[in-house]
């Protein structure tokens, strides 16, 4: 009787861990199959051609999206400098002051804004950017992703500088070092690390994004030359080709869908391991 | 006999409506090492984080009475003077972590923003280790980060950090409590050493570690100052009923 009882239980244990494997399994697959069909529909497209020139008329063989790819970069600097400098302010107020009914208020805004789906804070920038300024314009794209991004780097600042320990602080206080000078030379190196791979995660997350781009960034055939006019970018670019009639443009769309993949996943890798590399002991 | 560098007069500190101080006095004498021992949760830390004004660091933390330092209350200096002149040791060590041994031990004047000169700098941290006694066991890492030591070495570059700033009083918050017997026997050697130099008051919950290696004791008891005297006296002929007791083990 026992031992039939323990064998029962041998049993439901490797079942259940056959099933949880298998089920881990089954999550990771599409995203090998994603990376597998991307790569093998846009590899073909890439070269140097792809790489540096602007996109042909319809009918004319060749062309790129160089335009697309200097569009997203341009927007992802623009996005940074907008959100960059404001979420690690944001960060460092809640982290430090994480009772009182301002910073409760902050958290909690920073957490709906996190979850404002993209479109809207799309149309956002068309109304406050955009109309204002009466055309479709880089900056406007900047101003959609970089709300996007404030909230992503709030949160990792807050998260990494909460695992400071408070005697670091209080090492540096000891000392006769200034409240300021305490947070800008001991604790945000400490956390530096942190707050880098944040910022490498919410440019991944916003390097993607078409919907809050439609109605800002807009898309251009020409390569961006001012910050008020509309420019191109990688996934306006995918949207455009891909729901084109032409098939040249079909491929295009694969090719500059691989060039977005893989900067995405370069920055993903790089986040990873720049968490373990530059990671502080304390 | 010169007079006492920090004078604690009706002293209450705490936080809201909870006391945990109430009515200190006490005389702290230069080149002295005061060991404040009692229970924990007596109040002993917060005393000492009163002293250099780490204790109003603390959201509704509330204090009354005066601290003189040098015959100043340092409630009337700015806190950021009084840290420099008042340097502290915590529990735990805590060397910054993205800072090398060197940049440790100057890390008061870089932080600061202060400007020294390369020669001066080598000077400082040269001698701060070696009043540390870290010198012979780091010379030649310097440049390695601070937390590759062990703990009792890191301590020591705690101590000598502090000892960087030229402090007149240094304060120790039970700097042993974190470390191994071999590394605390190091620890209380180098205070007893570091005396010639500066004003020492150590926090201990150990009543042995008072004994061995401090001049004055004082006992503190749920945030009164019970007794205070030469260790010698208060430890061999205790006034007091209640530190009798302590020293005996009948609490704490």
């Amino acid at each position: 009787m026992k031992d039939s009882a323990l064998r029962r239980r041998i049993f439901a244990d490797r079942a259940f861990q056959v099933v949880v494997v298998f089920l881990s399994f089954c999550s990771i697959l599409p995203m090998f199959f994603i990376l597998f069909f991307i790569s093998k529909n846009g590899i073909t497209s890439i070269n140097w051609n792809f790489l540096t020139k602007l996109p042909a008329p319809v009918g004319e063989t060749g062309g790129g999206i160089s335009n697309a790819i200097l569009g997203s970069a341009l927007l992802i600097v623009l996005a940074s400098i907008i959100a960059v400098p404001l979420g690690i302010l944001t960060g460092i107020y809640l982290s430090e002051y994480r009772k009182g009914k301002f910073a409760y208020l902050s958290r909690l805004s920073v957490e709906i804004l996190m979850g404002i789906p993209s479109i809207v804070i799309g149309i956002i920038a068309y109304v406050w950017v955009v109309k204002p300024f009466g055309s479709f314009s880089a900056v406007s794209g900047g101003v959609a992703l970089g709300i996007m991004m404030l909230p992503v780097i709030v949160m990792s600042t807050e998260e990494t500088l909460k695992l400071i320990p408070d005697t670091l602080k209080e090492a540096s206080l000891a000392l006769g070092v200034s409240y300021p000078r305490t947070i800008l030379k001991v604790i945000l190196p400490a956390g530096l690390s942190g707050i880098v791979t944040g910022m490498l995660l919410a440019v991944a997350r916003i390097a993607g994004e078409t919907a809050p781009l439609l109605f800002t960034a807009f898309g251009s055939p020409f390569m961006a030359l001012s910050l008020f006019k509309p420019v191109s970018a990688l996934p306006l670019t995918v949207f455009n080709y891909a729901t084109s009639p032409y098939p040249e443009w079909h491929a295009l769309a694969w090719g500059a869908s691989f060039v977005l993949l893989v900067f995405v996943l370069a920055l993903n890798l790089l986040a990873k391991v720049g968490m373990r590399k530059w990671k502080v002991q304390f | 006999m010169e007079g006492p560098v920090l004078k604690i007069e009706h002293f209450s500190a705490g936080f809201d409506s909870n006391q945990v101080l109430k009515d200190i006095n006490l005389s702290i004498f230069r080149n002295k090492i005061t060991a404040v021992m009692g229970p924990s949760g007596c109040g002993k830390t917060t005393l000492i984080r009163c002293i250099n004004r780490m204790h109003e660091l603390i959201a509704n933390a509330r204090v009354s009475g005066k601290i003189l330092l040098d015959n100043e209350d340092v409630f009337d200096i700015d806190p950021i003077i009084v840290r420099r002149k008042i340097g502290m040791v915590f529990q735990r060590p805590n060397p910054f972590p993205t800072m090398s041994i060197y940049d440790n031990v100057i890390a008061g004047y870089n932080l600061n923003g202060i400007r020294v000169a390369k020669v001066d700098r080598d000077r400082i941290v040269e001698e701060s280790l070696k009043k540390a006694a870290l010198w012979d066991e780091v010379k030649d890492v310097l440049h390695r980060k601070g937390t590759f030591l062990s703990g009792g070495q890191q301590q020591r570059l705690c101590i000598a950090r502090a000892l960087a700033m030229d402090p007149e009083i240094i304060l120790l918050d039970e700097p042993t409590s974190a470390l191994d017997p071999k590394s605390t026997t190091h620890i209380e050697e180098l205070v007893v050493h570091l005396k010639n130099t500066v004003t020492i008051i150590q926090v201990t919950h150990n009543i042995p570690q008072a004994a061995r290696i401090s001049d004055y004791t004082a006992f503190i008891y749920l945030g009164e100052l019970v007794e205070f005297g030469p260790t010698e006296k208060l430890f061999t002929v205790p006034k007091d009923k209640r530190t009798e007791e302590y020293l005996t083990g009948k609490f704490g």
